[in-house]
């Protein structure tokens, strides 16, 4: 026996409502991401991701009530991410109740964010998200053929996406949110190779993003070193239940809670 | 029980106390959070919390006088919970990053870096509690519970001592054998989050509220 692997959904939160269509008919409000929280506790969801994607920072401050009063009646570990540039944006995060905040775009412009977010803070409650993708046939190439993108994974940066998760993990991060821009939404599974190749540059915990489109893609992603699954649009549509994730993973020989 | 006991999550500086306290609520306590020394030495149970470093944590808790609030309440079996840091920090020393600092000295022994691929411990695992822990009373042996943390008391090194109860030692597993959580007289503790650890972490509360 040991730690299990853990089941994330993620919420996509803009001024306190959650976005990209949720299809749960069993909810006074599937908009409330409080109630989407509360579903996905019941139904064995492991940890919580909100994902802020507010324009303003106007809107934003709407995100703290909405942490605040999750973590109020969930009581699994939430982890908040989007648009965290400043120590004060972790501070308030951390002091609305979640337990773990998510850097980006951030630190890609200003890496040593990461090691000193993780010293105040401690390492536990600092994740590098990293959204990457193949380098396309016109882009810069990098020594590992992936590259760091910002803007949703419309833009490249250049920046060698392994050295970057590597970089992140030496400079004290707890935990690798490792998002393939190239999968994601396909639906056709995680990009495994990524993973593989993460996995043998860092000893902190990868939480494999991108792709799930059906209950078989997630042993795949743990065998290639995931120790913990993200998805977010399979699980609001309702085209897959944690339970079912959990069962197919418990099939495979994977341990989950 | 017949009303609701009170207890004191006490405010040092660390970490995310909302959750304690909800958690504790949740589990029928009455929950005050206050770095006051009167009240936390008063209450009908003390929760020291902690997250982060060792050294801020045993820093912090002595600025608020902790280490004598300690005294006072254990002298006269008042019940306490320590939970993950706020467990570690009972722990003689602790060593992090080559540094090493002092604990509480409740327990001896030393808290550091576990040997383990993967670093944090991150994530839901069991536990091996003794079979006459109360702690853990009427949870299946299965049951897993939250831990966040790359450093532990990786021995117990405190000996029974005539005629004082053994204490009761549970242990974890993530690349080696650590432990997860202590009964010893008044003074119990946790190296997971039970107030992040869902309906198990409950249970586990509502357990220690049932000793108050």
């Amino acid at each position: 026996m040991g730690v299990a692997v853990r089941v994330i959904p993620c919420l996509d939160v803009d001024a306190g409502r959650v976005v990209k269509g949720v299809n749960f008919v069993d909810l006074r409000d599937a908009g409330d991401p409080v109630e989407m929280a509360r579903l996905y506790d019941a139904e064995g969801a492991d940890e919580l991701t909100f994902l802020d994607v507010s324009a303003s920072s106007g809107e934003r401050e709407t995100t703290y009530d909405v942490v605040r009063r999750t973590a109020e009646q969930v009581f699994i570990p939430l982890t908040v991410g989007g648009g965290v540039r400043t120590n004060s944006d972790i501070d308030k995060l951390l002091r609305a109740g979640a337990d773990k905040v998510g850097i980006n775009t951030a630190a890609i412009a200003r890496p040593e964010f990461l090691g000193e977010a993780s010293r105040r803070y401690g390492s536990q409650c600092i994740v590098l998200s990293v959204d990457a993708r193949r380098v396309p046939a016109d882009g810069q190439p990098t020594p590992s053929g992936f590259e760091v993108t910002t803007h949703g994974g419309r833009r490249g940066t250049g920046i060698d996406a392994l050295e970057w998760a590597q970089r992140g993990a030496e400079l004290g991060v707890g935990e690798i949110l490792l998002n393939s821009m190239d999968a994601d939404g396909t639906k056709n599974g995680f990009d495994l190779e990524m993973l593989r190749r993460v996995r043998a540059l860092v000893d902190v915990p990868v939480i494999a993003s991108g792709g799930a489109g059906a209950v078989e893609h997630f042993a795949p992603a743990v065998e290639a070193g995931a120790d913990a699954v993200l998805a977010a649009s399979v699980f609001h549509f309702g085209m897959m239940r944690i339970g079912e994730v959990k069962d197919a993973l418990r099939e495979s020989g994977v341990e989950v809670r | 029980m017949s009303t609701s006991p009170h207890v004191v999550v006490l405010d040092y500086g660390s970490g995310n106390l909302r959750s304690a306290e909800r958690a504790l609520e949740r589990a029928g306590a009455k929950v005050e959070v206050t770095s006051d020394s009167r009240a936390a030495i008063d209450s009908d149970g003390l929760v020291v919390p902690g997250v982060g470093a060792f050294a801020a944590c045993a820093a912090g808790l002595r600025a608020v006088g902790g280490e004598r609030i300690l005294e006072q309440r254990l002298a006269g079996g008042r019940p306490v919970l320590g939970i993950c840091v706020g467990m570690q920090v009972l722990f003689e020393r602790g060593v992090e990053f080559g540094e090493e600092a002092e604990g509480a000295g409740q327990w001896p022994g030393t808290v550091e870096k576990l040997h383990a691929d993967v670093l944090p411990h991150m994530g839901w695992n069991t536990v091996a509690a003794p079979p006459d822990s109360q702690l853990f009373a009427g949870m299946a042996a299965d049951e897993r519970f939250y831990f966040v943390h790359s450093f532990a008391a990786r021995r117990w090194e405190l000996e029974p001592v005539e005629p004082f109860t053994p204490p009761k030692v549970t242990w974890a597993h993530h690349g080696e054998d650590f432990v997860a959580a202590v009964e010893n007289g008044p003074l119990w503790a946790t190296q997971f989050h039970p107030e992040k650890s869902g309906d198990a972490g409950r249970r586990l509360l509502e357990n220690w509220l049932a000793v108050l």
